[in-house]
């Protein structure tokens, strides 16, 4: 089976003399849910530009199911479905209109187009909006707007470059469920985003960009088993000084009845429990200070975890 | 579904949509000009007509109506593209069409076909105006509908080009100010070049809306101040001109692929 993308070698230097990209490799599956992640400016929009025809690469291959994008553009077009980041809808134009008109572009009749534009509109609570001039819209309509269009033509692979950005999270929370739904479909869906808890939530491979490169490209259970340290914090019900230490743990006064401490390899929630309890501390409530994912992401971009 | 299928399908899409918008904003689109060339009529060709008298042997209204007629196809069919592709491109909607299979010839087609729609759609719109003014016969069908046509698609693929090219909304009202309204009131709507000195007949006869518009007034009134063939030559060049530079820059994504 031809992987849904497949990335080698590929480089962009854009005009100005910046190398977005620097001869990256990336391949993922048909039917995968696959997370590209790296924090601002590190290419993954310059990607996913590539990959569905609007940036022009420098050098390199990329495909979708197996076609490549400059000599078998339509083929690779014809697979491909696209959230931009940005909004890039004619704002006059109708909700419904917007949505058709995509068909079209993809040789839709008229007749399957308004048919399918209903289903997506509905099934992404569109519907009562479909007469709106989209500039009406608030954001998350926007951004849900955008995946009716990408969907239209029914695509296998589905590039979302953080379609969650601006969206409440009871919102995000049943985009998720859509998403999923898509994916048990078949649908290769291909993830950007800037919420972490969302791509640990949902892939199940993971790339992570920084600087043009691809840093570490894994299953998401693989590079999770990867944390050698988790960071947790423990509320407590008396006050501590701010020069406590907690005995065989790194630690830190975050406040006077805080705690932060850092669990590594070979030790457990328990010790620390043990610990706190020799040290005459009652604890009230813990919680991890940030997202497993999140953590290992600043480690990796910062050229830590290997 | 084969290529050639989704490219027409993706044709008439662009087209609809286009026709769609210069109808839905019609007060900008198709009014105004109503309103000016009603104006000319009634200012020139009524109030100073009479006083100028007959200009290649018909009066001076029925003369400058085939002119204005042109006037108002060629600045629609200029305006529609510029504007509509701009636009696009501002609102970045453009990615709609390159993220999808349809081809650089497809594109132009449809935008072309907008401009041709509006241009011929304002040109109706001003011959019927006129009617209240003067009477028209028309000579040959054939020749006002080719000229029409070819017009507009000259006209459309430069407002393409214009378009590709510019970056900020001034830009897209530079090339209708500074180059064609002047060759378009240099281009014999309210003349014969007969009347000119015999160097600026020269000079007026490099003005290519010259030719348009006298082989519309030929179409029409079956006068010109030049070769009908002369005209279809040249604005058949033009058009391959135009259109291959138009289909280049999609080919390139200039402006719009990075």
């Amino acid at each position: 089976m031809v992987p849904a993308l497949k990335v080698q070698g590929l480089r962009k230097v854009y005009g100005n003399g910046f190398e977005a990209l620097k001869g990256i490799d990336l391949e993922v599956e048909q039917g995968d849910f696959f997370a590209l992640l790296g924090p601002n400016g590190a290419g993954k929009s310059t990607t996913l530009g590539i990959l569905c025809g609007l940036v022009q690469k420098s050098d390199g291959v990329a495909e979708v199911m197996g076609c490549d994008v400059n000599s078998d553009s339509f083929g690779a077009r014809l697979s491909l479905g696209v959230v931009p980041q940005e909004f890039n809808f004619n704002q006059f134009e109708k909700v419904e209109d917007i949505v058709v008109t995509q068909a079209g572009y993809f040789g839709m009749s008229k007749a399957d187009a308004v048919a399918r534009t209903e289903y997506l509109l509905k099934a992404l609570d569109l519907w009562d909006k479909r007469d709106q001039a989209s500039r009406m819209l608030s954001g998350g309509m926007k951004r849900r707007l955008m995946i009716a269009r990408a969907l239209v033509h029914n695509p296998k692979v589905l590039i979302l470059d953080e379609p969650t950005a601006g969206v409440d999270i009871e919102l995000r929370r049943s985009m998720w469920e859509f998403m999923k739904e898509l994916n048990a479909a078949g649908t290769t869906i291909i993830l950007t985003t800037h919420y972490l808890e969302e791509a640990e939530q949902l892939c199940r491979n993971i790339a992570i960009i920084n600087k043009g490169e691809i840093v570490r490209s894994t299953t998401m259970r693989g590079l999770l088993a990867q944390m050698n340290s988790e960071t947790f914090v423990f509320d407590l019900q008396a006050e501590v000084s701010s020069d406590f230490i907690l005995e065989g743990f790194e630690s830190r006064v975050v406040s006077p009845d805080s705690l932060e401490v850092v669990i590594k390899d070979g030790q457990s929630v328990n010790d620390v429990f043990a610990a706190l309890t020799a040290a005459d501390c009652q604890v009230r409530s813990m919680r991890p200070k940030s997202n497993r994912l999140e953590e290992l992401f600043v480690d990796l971009v910062n050229g830590g975890a290997s | 579904m084969t290529n050639a299928q989704i490219q027409w399908v993706a044709l008439q899409t662009i087209v609809v949509k286009e026709v769609r918008r210069f109808m839905r904003i019609w007060a900008q689109t198709l009014v105004p000009p109503a309103i000016t060339m009603t104006l000319y009529f009634v200012i020139f060709g009524n109030l100073i007509g009479p006083r100028i008298g007959e200009m290649h042997g018909v009066d001076y209204m029925s003369f400058i109506v085939p002119g204005l007629i042109m006037m108002s196809v060629i600045t629609n069919a200029y305006g529609n593209v510029a504007s509509s592709f701009f636009s696009n491109k501002f609102q970045k909607s453009v990615e709609e069409l390159m993220v999808a299979p349809v081809h650089p010839l497809t594109i132009l087609a449809g935008f072309v076909a907008g401009g041709v729609a509006r241009g011929v759609a304002v040109g109706l719109i001003v011959t019927l105006l006129s009617l209240y003014f003067t009477s028209l016969e028309i000579h040959h069908v054939g020749i006002v509908i080719g000229v029409v046509i070819m017009s507009a698609v000259l006209f459309s693929l430069g407002g393409f080009i214009n378009a590709v090219h510019a970056r900020k909304f001034d830009d897209i009202s530079i090339i209708p100010t500074f180059i064609i309204t002047p060759l378009t009131y240099l281009g014999g709507v309210f003349y014969s070049i007969e009347l000119l000195p015999e160097q600026w007949q020269w000079v007026s006869q490099l003005n290519p809306i010259l030719y348009m518009v006298n082989t519309f007034r030929y179409g029409i009134l079956g006068v010109s101040d030049v070769g009908v063939a002369v005209s279809f030559l040249m604005m058949s060049v033009f058009i391959l001109v135009l259109g291959a530079y138009s289909i280049l820059l999609l080919q390139r994504g200039t402006g719009m692929r990075q």
